[in-house]
């Protein structure tokens, strides 16, 4: 074998491969990609840029740093919500309860904390194991009995609600203190300016150094790497836009610890499924149920640690909504909810059938579907209104996501 | 005419072999005291008509079942296999019929399903995208990219990629069930070629195929399987396709000879 002493790169041995360095072969790429179907998130980042035209035309407050941190700060919770979704969507499963549980956890927290004169700690970690032990049963129920994800979770968007009521009660709704450790983190604590640069600063940094450090690698194995200037480029552009971001963040409250939180979910759950053995068998199962089950993979585990992540992520994500509104009530977390997650998943990118998908879409998703409504609301259009182009939002996401996988399949990456 | 034993063949070191193996479902005996025989570096082509055994016996030997009676020995070892799992481990790798390969993921996380490189908690994908290529090339296989998903292979191209899965083990013996059935002439005679690469790696190769010139294309020795019994034993040098089928039919005045012969006579 002619590996290590070969002046090329293991990885491009083959004459049919096509040089990928510089500028023009790079952009090639990058195009013969998108006629391949491999969107990735162009669509959606595309569409929000119209989202934000559209809007910022009409109402320019639509823009203004304000209305941007409330946005943000309004769209974290579901965010959180629909992060649990794209784990079920991976699988190829389904989850109609997310909301349902997002609000009966709240409840059980604020009824805790509230009514019982528990510690916030004690109700917070109560509304997590809620969440915990709904989705062990799920599991349950679906690799034991035998029972479709779309039939326990219907059965679980009602029980659930139904839970809702009763654990409120006759009270209807309850009010968390204002000066609780939940409601000031969700709604009124923001990270300071200069550790907002920090912050930032680190970010970039860390990113380019695991680059810089995986390249370095590659190239002591013999393998070939991507084009240095786009990695370079890549970071710079993350930076500078990141750091403007924070300025104009800035100008008004700032990066809330609530959206912090958030995005610190979606990085740490996309560095488990891109980078873990866990995230490696979630897509493995979701691609090829049989074929994961016979390289010894333990299919049952992987459904439970997805359904425990998904119910418990709703968790978080309801009693977040819930320090963010300080107010638990009967319509926490009821259908609009619900649907709001699945739709951000989908939207930001993660098939409806499984084995594709990011941790990212849906932040993605719920920034422009957070977008719309914020829009909507500031134009005054009627709630009627809204709720149909949210749905026709979602349409044309499922309709460009089946698009891009015919071109896929017609250009053979499936 | 049915049985032609040959000791002509060099004397080599037997990996696998199994002595009297009965398998009962219910009221059908499917295997009666059945033998066979894998030396390392040798490939044995196992035939049979459908119903004959072939697919009992090879999941008897990768652990899906577990024989009634009978001996396993493992490069002499007497050796019990219980489950799938415990057949891998003791070196005995199968690439079944459908493959078993994720379309979604690319070839390297195909290749390492199951037994990923790790540091720390984390996937090494620079290793294991190094010992893909190494792996790759072992068996001169075409493949463009290891980072490309499988659903945008050849038939071909992804027989090979289960086949260099079987190999990350490394494994003494390799059962491949029916690994040209659908697949053209070009890559039906790519995946021969890595048959015989696995054959030169001194691997004991098990080969179950229903095409009778692939068979003697690549075999060593074909080992024909009759109604779960032993039928019998061909070196490939001297064996006819007319004496196999006949073999795996149980006459001589069998429908494929029948009609070869009204075919003769009317020309």
């Amino acid at each position: 074998m002619s590996t290590d002493l070969s002046p090329v790169a293991a990885d491009l041995q083959d004459e049919r491969l096509i040089n990928n360095q510089g500028l023009a072969a790079t952009a090639t790429a990058f195009w013969h990609r998108l006629k391949g179907g491999e969107l990735g998130s162009l669509p959606v980042v595309f569409g929000l840029l119209m989202i934000c035209t559209v809007f910022y035309m009409q109402e320019p407050r639509f823009l203004s740093s304000f209305n941007l941190v409330s946005m943000l700060q309004f769209a974290a919770p579901v965010g959180i919500i629909a992060l649990g979704i794209v784990l079920v969507l991976l699988l190829g499963e389904i989850d109609l309860s997310v909301g349902s549980v997002s609000g009966f956890a709240a409840a059980c927290m604020a009824v805790l904390v509230v009514d019982h004169g528990q510690s916030m700690l004690v109700g917070l970690l109560a509304g997590i194991g809620v969440g915990a032990l709904i989705g062990v049963a799920y599991a349950f129920l679906y690799t034991k009995i035998g029972v479709p994800s779309f039939v326990f979770s219907l059965a679980g968007l009602l029980a659930f609600q139904g839970g809702l009521l009763y654990v409120l009660g006759t009270n209807g709704t309850v009010n968390l203190p204002d000066d609780s450790f939940l409601v000031n983190f969700a709604r009124f604590d923001f990270v300071p300016e200069s550790v907002s640069y920090a912050l930032v600063v680190l970010i970039v940094a860390a990113y380019a150094v695991t680059h810089l450090v995986s390249r370095r690698r590659r190239t002591a194995a013999g393998l070939s790497n991507s084009w240095l200037p786009v990695v370079i480029a890549k970071a710079a552009l993350m930076l500078v836009g990141l750091l403007w971001l924070t300025w104009y963040l800035n100008i008004d409250r700032g990066w809330g610890y609530l959206w912090v939180l958030f995005a610190a979910l979606v990085v740490g759950l996309d560095l488990l499924l891109r980078k873990t053995r866990w995230g490696r068998y979630i897509f493995a199962v979701g691609g090829n149920e049989e074929a994961a089950r016979r390289t010894g993979i333990k299919v049952t585990r992987v459904y439970l640690s997805v359904f425990v992540g998904c119910s418990t992520l709703a968790a978080l994500g309801g009693l977040m909504m819930a320090g963010n509104l300080t107010t638990v009530s009967q319509s926490s977390g009821t259908t609009d909810t619900n649907l709001t997650a699945i739709a951000a998943a989908v939207i930001g990118g993660t098939s409806l059938f499984g084995g594709r998908g990011s941790a990212y879409s849906a932040m993605l998703g719920i920034i422009v579907l957070q977008s719309i409504q914020s829009g909507l609301n500031m134009l005054n259009v009627d709630s009627s209104v809204r709720f149909m182009v949210t749905g026709a939002v979602l349409l044309l996401a499922i309709a460009i996501d089946s698009v891009s996988r015919k071109a896929r399949t017609s250009s053979g990456r499936g | 005419m049915s049985t032609a034993l040959h000791a002509a063949a060099p004397v080599r070191e037997t990996v696998l072999s199994l002595t009297g193996v009965h398998k009962r479902f219910g009221a059908v005996q499917a295997l009666t005291d059945v033998h066979l025989e894998v030396a390392a570096g040798e490939v044995v082509a196992l035939v049979g008509d459908n119903g004959a055994g072939k697919s009992t016996l090879v999941k008897v030997i990768s652990g899906v079942y577990i024989p009634d009676e009978g001996e396993v020995e493992l490069a002499g070892q007497k050796v019990r296999i219980t489950a799938p799992s415990q057949a891998q481990s003791l070196g005995i790798a199968t690439v079944f019929q459908d493959l078993a390969l994720c379309d979604n993921l690319d070839v390297v996380a195909n290749l390492f399903l199951g037994q990923e490189h790790l540091t720390g908690p984390f996937i090494d994908e620079v290793s294991m995208e190094k010992d893909a290529w190494r792996l790759l090339r072992s068996l001169s296989a075409k493949i463009p990219s290891v980072r490309i998903a499988i659903a945008g292979l050849s038939g071909g191209q992804r027989q090979t990629v289960a086949i260099a899965r079987s190999l990350v083990g490394s494994p003494k013996v390799v059962m491949l069930d029916e690994p040209t059935a659908a697949l053209g002439v070009a890559q039906t005679a790519e995946v021969l070629n890595l048959v015989e690469r696995l054959r030169d790696q001194g691997l004991g190769v098990i080969l179950i195929s229903h095409n009778m010139a692939d068979v003697q294309a690549v075999a060593d020795r074909i080992v024909v399987l009759r109604l779960g019994r032993n039928a019998a034993e061909f070196d490939v040098e001297d064996v006819t396709t007319e004496q196999l089928v006949a073999a795996i039919t149980g006459a001589s005045d069998n429908v494929v000879a029948a009609r070869q012969s009204r075919k003769e006579g009317s020309s």
